[in-house]
């Protein structure tokens, strides 16, 4: 059986399969990916079911290694600096990890979280038949915490993948990150029209204390029409609260199932990745859309990631000028391991 | 009777409104519509979710249309206006007595009572489960006596133990997962009501009755032993 080891980890790293459904009546979230899309995406490209097991990389980082045999990976992230033992590959990329060598995965510019499927499956014991993990309630995943250095996670029917890394193609995972869409309400009439206008336009500054229960937005504090105690009601994913202070919060995977503030909007599920790949300090505005827009949405994503996984090979596509620099003939590209010097 | 409001708190999930006050009546309609959503839910409805005086169900939108959602439920609402299932009452033991019961002594200044007069009225209530929320197995109980009703305290305490009993802003709750809180720790249960290895992780529903029974410190811990052997001290129906 493959092992996968966690070499090093920063804070924040979690497994998360599509959730823990069915518990929220007991006031039990279902966590789960904060970016569903991206999620699923690196699932189907190793294989998996869509709402399979995989390692959700914080901006933290992570290096893992592999024991007892070569192991299929894919990793998805926009942004993410990736080397396999000091070789640059895509952030976006498919490759086997053999026992000795070590993928380590790194922030970047842009984006606030990766995800990492192997080809087999995470062989931990489920809770409420899940392994998504609720830090918070210490459940699921690994003994209900985040992954740490020495973590061993065992990997059932493991399996190596293509020898060469290749790149996902995924073009979907390239969202504008200025404009998140919403559906108005459920409390929208404890605003009045200019603050809900307020509100859609912003802009709002993504706060860095952000994390997997909740977004916290800065800007011009909103004011409510009708006071801003409600009596307890259910909370959806992406649900925007506006408590006292007039500053919005977009409850995210980890939230809690019921909450006592107005909520103004409610990101469409298409969105939620979108919004959770906001790095603290950038900043975004909203848009109202109708269910049916935000219905039309989702069938967009279940077709991309009904098709074909698409994949190509690791090439040299951008030449650093200090690599050219470097160079005295081509004969560079010609090594037969071409990713080797790329610089993504 | 009114016909709720429907509200969407986005394309995955409707709030079926029925008020906005914390009332056992209006608690029984929502109730009600659970209920009969349980016995006839439409193909795509993925999780009902019982509030105090709402009901939020979540669903796939691209196998159930709202629309069809919304014709559900109305003709529902229309015809299953009173619940039909019984609500059990629950029996569960709780210590109030050191150092379990830490804020007893406080609540008691606060509330203006003695220590024995804070544990004898929390005791001699019947609680309504109105909802669960906030963590894992956190249900919101109704019934408080007024005497202990006093607001939460403005900046919370550090974490309760597991399986706390406590009180505040006019409820009570069984806090199962160690949290700060602003609420007043009166107590604790050996029972679980939340349990994620067992066959039965819940055991307790919105709208059932839960009794609280004063146990003494060396019975509080021979009960925790026989809970986590498997063995529930939850008891269905007043204590004898």
């Amino acid at each position: 059986m493959s092992v996968l080891i966690i070499e090093a980890a920063g804070p924040g790293i979690t497994l998360q399969d599509g959730g823990r459904h069915g518990y929220l009546r007991y006031g039990f979230t279902a966590a789960g990916p904060m970016d569903p899309l991206m999620h699923a995406t690196a699932n189907r490209a190793a294989g998996n079911t869509l709402d399979a097991a995989a390692i959700e990389i914080s901006t933290g980082g992570v290096t893992v290694g592999v024991e007892g045999g070569p192991l299929g990976l894919a990793l998805a992230s926009t942004g993410f600096r990736i080397a396999l033992d000091g070789e640059p590959l895509p952030p976006a990329v498919a490759l086997t990890l053999e026992p000795g060598r070590s993928l380590v995965v790194r922030a970047g510019d842009t984006g606030s979280w990766g995800y990492l499927a192997v080809q087999g499956r995470l062989d931990l014991a489920p809770v409420l038949s899940s392994l998504a993990t609720h830090t918070r309630s210490s459940v699921g995943g690994l003994d209900g915490r985040g992954l740490a250095a020495g973590d061993r996670i065992p990997v059932a029917d493991g399996r190596p993948g293509e020898r060469a890394p290749h790149r996902l193609v995924a073009p979907w995972l390239d969202r504008a990150p200025d404009t998140v869409r919403v559906v108005l309400g459920p409390q929208d009439d404890y605003f009045a029209p200019d603050q809900v206008a307020a509100f859609l336009g912003g802009p709002w500054t993504v706060s860095p204390r952000g994390d997997r229960m909740a977004c916290f937005l800065d800007g011009t504090p909103l004011k409510h029409a009708r006071g801003h105690d409600i009596v307890s009601d259910g909370v959806a994913m992406g649900a925007i609260q506006v408590p006292g202070n007039g500053l919005p919060i977009v409850l995210m995977a980890d939230r809690q199932s019921t909450g006592g503030y107005p909520k103004i909007a409610t990101v469409i599920g298409p969105d939620l990745g979108r919004l959770a790949q906001v790095r603290g300090g950038a900043q975004i505005a909203f848009r109202a859309v109708s269910i049916a827009d935000a219905v039309a949405a989702r069938r967009g994503e279940v077709k991309v990631l009904c098709s074909p996984a698409a994949r190509e090979p690791v090439v040299r596509t951008d030449f650093a000028p200090d690599f050219l620099l470097g160079l005295n003939l081509v004969d560079g590209v010609t090594d037969g391991r071409p990713w080797e010097h790329t610089h993504w | 009777m009114s016909v709720p409001r429907l509200l969407d708190a986005g394309e995955a999930a409707l709030v079926v409104e029925f008020g906005n006050t914390v009332d056992p009546t209006l608690n029984d309609r929502v109730l009600a519509l659970d209920e009969a959503l349980a016995a006839d839910p439409p193909q795509g409805l993925r999780e009902r979710v019982p509030t105090y005086r709402s009901l939020m169900l979540h669903y796939d939108p691209l196998v159930l249309d709202r629309a069809r959602l919304v014709d559900h439920v109305l003709r529902l609402t229309g015809s299953a206006a009173a619940r039909t299932g019984a609500a059990t009452l629950w029996t569960l033991p709780c210590c109030y007595d050191a150092p379990h019961g830490e804020d007893v002594a406080e609540l008691a200044g606060r509330a203006g009572l003695s220590a024995e007069a804070v544990v004898a009225q929390h005791a001699a209530a019947t609680y309504r489960v109105y909802m669960y929320g906030f963590a894992p197995g956190f249900a919101y109980l109704g019934g408080l006596p007024e005497d202990l009703a006093v607001a939460r305290r403005a900046s919370p305490r550090p974490p309760h133990p597991r399986n706390a009993v406590v009180v505040g802003g006019g409820l009570a709750a069984v806090a199962t997962v160690p949290m700060p809180t602003g609420w007043y720790v009166v107590g604790a249960t050996p029972s679980r009501l939340y349990a994620p290895e067992r066959a039965e992780s819940f055991f307790v529903e919105a709208g059932d009755a839960i009794r609280f029974e004063p146990v003494d410190a060396a019975t509080f811990d021979a009960l925790v032993t026989r809970e986590a052997s498997g063995e529930p001290v939850a008891r269905r129906g007043l204590a004898t």
